[in-house]
């Protein structure tokens, strides 16, 4: 019972949304280079069902690789704030800034920089995009660790690293998979970006722009519906490793 | 085995933007091993930096804290601490959290021996059928029996207590004190046990120490007069609240608020 509400009571609310929107845009009258229907999107899916596949795929182990690069760098640089208040007050700035500038000016300059390398400025821009929530939470859950927790393992004669791994780490975990969240919306956009702004004949991003120049409307709209399956799927997939490995932080409603 | 703590002539200050702030000045105290003292005084007047130069988390500026005949220069395996905060780990059942400190001091017990440990110090605080909750799942008292439980498996030679019972309600609290005398009929640890209630430093400790108010010196020392084995209502009499009145009026001295010198 509970399962099939868990599975029930979204699917409806997506029957329910794409009623609406194929309703709006009946009512409307609207043709499809203004607005597509779900009716329409189907034979759009169906016509391009091999290139959806493939394009999927490789949208999906950029955003993925990139996703992980922001999760190494990230939880490193997080650390390194965390640990040392000159490294967080010397560092704060240069990320801040950094995270400022609008990645989409970034794409030419990558793309320059590394020519004829898409897979890794893809890569590049994913991971640009998305480790900077990581690196911040990371700092903020061991900056602001209680000095008891510390001191119960430190006054047994513990190490830093002991310290760290024992509690610093798992305590920090429910933070991290809150920026993992965030950062993983934030690595598709990359991942897009580098293949609509600098398209290479990869990638679900390439597939959009290819609707736009052969003015293929609801091939642009069933991309971003294939784009918002991808990420639902990987917020999913983070949803169960936190499950795993921060499941301890859930309460239970009562 | 307990060992004796000894404090001699410790001074220490901590250093803050507007210069040196002096908490503790010229401290001496002596613990017999085995001894259980608690030390009362004003707050902020340098009772937690105490504890943490008997546990080697710092060096004095002067003096020397000794425990067993050595100078205490780092921390130490032999050390056990509870705080007011129970700072059990969410991610642990009750029974990890307990078995903690078997995993950062070195031992020869085998993983099921270090389990038997732990719940027998379970059992004995009254927490049988506990081992396997999430500290989220225990109430504040049951939490702070796990942090007791947690602060002695490792069967440590000195127990530092930082108001452990400060946060409870009254009546939790009293049970507590029971369960701090059954643990010490069990286990040798010479104690130290920093709290802002009288009452429970007369009912828990063979010595009461007051300190003065910032730089923290010992100013008064009570022997408590009570036989071995208390009871709650040894409390209530004559002796007791004869003992109670005279630290009162040494914590006064200690605020400042009365001009009279110190016995």
């Amino acid at each position: 019972m509970n399962t099939f509400r868990k599975i029930a009571v979204p699917v409806g609310a997506i029957m329910i949304f794409l009623l609406f929107w194929e309703w709006l845009v009946w009512v409307n009258d609207w043709p499809n280079y203004k607005m597509a229907s779900p009716s329409d999107l189907w034979p759009a899916f169906w016509r391009f069902r091999w290139l959806f596949l493939e394009y999927s795929w490789q949208t999906l182990w950029r955003t993925v690789a990139g996703l992980g690069l922001a999760v190494v760098v990230g939880t490193g640089i997080g650390m390194i704030m965390g640990f040392s208040r000159v490294a967080r007050e010397a560092l704060y700035p240069l990320l801040v800034g950094f995270n400022a500038i609008p990645k989409a000016t970034i794409v030419p300059v990558i793309a320059l920089m590394f020519v004829g390398q898409h897979d890794m400025n893809t890569i590049l821009i994913a991971f640009m995009i998305s480790f900077f929530p990581i690196a911040v939470s990371v700092s903020i859950g061991l900056s602001t660790l209680e000095p008891e927790y510390r001191d119960i393992l430190r006054s047994l004669g513990a190490s830093q690293f002991t310290v760290f791994w024992k509690i610093a780490l798992p305590k920090t975990l429910p933070e991290f998979f809150g920026a993992l969240k965030v950062a993983v919306t934030l690595a598709f956009i990359g991942t897009n970006l580098m293949e609509i702004v600098e398209p290479h004949g990869k990638g679900l991003g390439h597939l959009f722009d290819s609707g736009k120049i052969n003015a293929d409307y609801p091939l642009m709209f069933a991309v971003l519906i294939a784009l918002a399956v991808l990420g639902i799927l990987l917020f999913y997939v983070v949803v169960a490793l936190e499950k795993i490995f921060a499941g301890w932080a859930e309460r239970s409603p009562n | 085995m307990p060992v004796p703590i000894e404090l001699r002539a410790v001074t220490h200050a901590y250093r803050t933007d507007s210069g040196p702030l002096p908490v503790l000045r010229d401290l001496n105290i002596k613990m017999a091993e085995g001894s259980f003292t608690a030390v009362v005084g004003p707050s902020g007047c340098g009772k937690s930096t105490l504890t943490r130069l008997i546990a080697g988390l710092m060096r004095p500026d002067e003096g020397q804290v000794w425990l067993g005949g050595e100078i205490i220069r780092s921390p130490r395996s032999t050390v056990g601490m509870a705080f007011q905060n129970p700072v059990l780990l969410e991610w642990r059942t009750i029974l990890q959290n307990v078995m903690l400190p078997l995993e950062i001091v070195k031992n020869s017990l085998s993983r099921a021996q270090r389990e038997d440990r732990a719940r027998a110090l379970l059992a004995l605080v009254g927490l049988e059928g506990f081992e396997d909750k999430r500290p989220s799942e225990l109430s504040g008292g049951m939490r702070q029996r796990a942090s007791l439980c947690r602060s002695i498996v490792h069967r440590p030679q000195v127990l530092i207590l930082d108001e452990p019972f400060g946060a409870l309600d009254a009546f939790t609290r009293e049970d507590l004190w029971q369960t701090m005398h059954d643990l010490r009929a069990e286990e040798p640890f010479t104690c130290l046990l920093i709290t802002h209630d009288l009452r429970e430093s007369v009912f828990l400790a063979d010595d009461v120490v007051v300190l003065s108010g910032r730089p923290a010196t010992a100013q008064y020392r009570l022997p408590v007069t009570f036989q071995d084995k208390r009871s709650l209502n040894d409390l209530y009499t004559p002796a007791a609240v004869e003992m109670l009145a005279t630290l009162r009026h040494q914590i006064e001295i200690a605020q400042g608020r009365t001009t009279e010198t110190a016995a």
